[in-house]
């Protein structure tokens, strides 16, 4: 479905032009749009078809987004990564943080 | 997300192999931008690439009988498989894009026989009750394959396969039931659909790969987490499963030697016959020619909708 060009031909120039892009699906209201996977198509109105056809058959979601894959800035995998660094020694920003008497109701 | 993966060895400093050790052994998932070995990379690209195949040319067996489709019942649930049997492929074509694969390559690579795809598939579809067959038996084997898949190391394939197992339940049940409708049915029919199980059982054996001993890759798959169980216990999970299914089917599976051993709580059963594997892995089954021409027609037949998707796209990007 996704481009054209036998590998054992030079590439067409069409081959470029299916861009890939990434879906999100809402699975249903109240809920975030979560990422399920990605597709080739020629446009964003046809990844938004082939995106319904391909990741809602079964009624996996009520809304979908199409991102070009190229159009994503994504920071490093790394799960040391000093990007994250800032939220490391802020132990104060959680509630567990503070003590208080376990008779203190609704707190 | 299919982001621009990190490459293997190169510049990689003896952290990161450490790291991807450590996220193994830990049983955690290797996700697309970490750092992997060369290795591991070429594995699954190879691996998902080669599953991804087999799900485009598996549309080909059983979409031989959409038009002659008994019913419109089972016109619509054949149709609604076949789609899965694309879906899938898909699924999968977009996590080995992940690892930095061309999905037009793939196609290619397939195309130009330098892919494999599962030799189940090269077994021609004789009557209807193959495909009823081919749900209980072909992707039964299949579910018993895949669903250990869905704890693989790799997170796209590993999420690919939870949904992809999901839709073989129907696949499965659909099949199962269809037998059971023949088997309800008349003497011909019934004998139908032995002839199909005749016909099936021992191809759907080796869908599971070559015996543990003729299988040089799997201690470092297994290592990798890329492969959780070998394929001969996969092949003994199939059958104990599959037994007592056919019993209450009222078929007999062919194999005198099948019986059940108290001793290692597991059903006993003949030799594969595994020259017969080998001769239709290696492109000289019944059906490998056509398969692969056909798949290369569609892919021909196709190239105009293609170029003038992207012609059409062009044109409505430029300002008018």
């Amino acid at each position: 479905m996704g481009g054209t060009g036998d590998a054992g031909r030079p590439p067409e120039p069409v081959r470029s032009d299916w861009p890939l892009y990434e879906v999100f699906l809402r699975g249903k209201r109240g809920l975030n749009h979560v990422h399920v996977g990605s597709l080739h198509a020629a446009d964003p109105q046809m990844a938004l078809h082939h995106a319904r056809d391909l990741y809602t058959r079964r009624n996996e979601g009520v809304s979908i987004w199409v991102v070009a894959a190229r159009d994503i800035t994504a920071s490093s995998p790394d799960e040391k990564d000093p990007f994250f660094d800032p939220s490391g020694d802020k132990v104060y920003r959680h509630p567990t943080f503070y003590d208080i008497p376990d008779d203190v109701p609704h707190m | 997300m299919t982001t621009a993966p990190t490459s293997g060895q190169n510049g990689a400093g003896p952290e990161l192999p450490a790291g991807f050790e450590d996220t193994i052994r830990r049983g955690r998932r290797i996700e697309p931008r970490d750092w992997m070995p060369d290795a591991y990379r070429s594995t699954l690209v190879r691996q998902i690439a080669q599953h991804a195949h087999s799900e485009i040319i598996g549309m080909q067996p059983e979409g031989n009988w959409i038009t002659r489709a008994p019913s419109l019942r089972r016109k619509a649930v054949l149709i609604a498989k076949v789609q899965d049997e694309a879906g899938h492929g898909m699924y999968l074509y977009s996590a080995a894009e992940t690892l930095g694969a061309d999905r037009a390559d793939l196609t290619g690579m397939l195309i130009s026989g330098r892919q494999k795809y599962s030799s189940i598939f090269n077994y021609p579809t004789l009557s209807y009750a193959d495909v009823g067959v081919i749900g209980w038996l072909v992707d039964g084997a299949a579910i018993c394959n895949q669903v250990p898949l869905c704890r693989s190391s790799y997170g796209p394939y590993a999420r690919a396969m939870v949904r992809i197992c999901k839709e073989e339940s129907f696949h499965q049940r659909q099949g199962y039931e269809l037998l059971m409708t023949m088997m309800r049915g008349s003497a011909a029919q019934r004998a139908m659909v032995q002839d199909a199980t005749d016909r099936f059982w021992w191809p759907s054996l080796m869908m599971f790969g070559p015996p543990d001993d003729q299988s040089p890759h799997t201690a470092q798959s297994m290592a990798w987490g890329v492969k959780r169980h070998t394929n001969d216990d996969l092949r003994q999970r199939f059958v104990d499963m599959t037994v007592p299914q056919a019993e209450k089917l009222g078929v007999t599976l062919p194999d005198p030697l099948l019986r059940w051993n108290e001793a290692r709580g597991h059903y006993d059963f003949g030799p594969v016959d595994w020259a017969e594997f080998k001769a239709v892995v290696s492109g000289n089954g019944p059906c490998n020619t056509q398969r692969m021409a056909h798949r290369k027609r569609a892919h021909d037949d196709g190239a105009w909708v293609r170029e003038a998707a992207a012609a059409h796209a062009a044109k409505a990007r430029r300002p008018a």
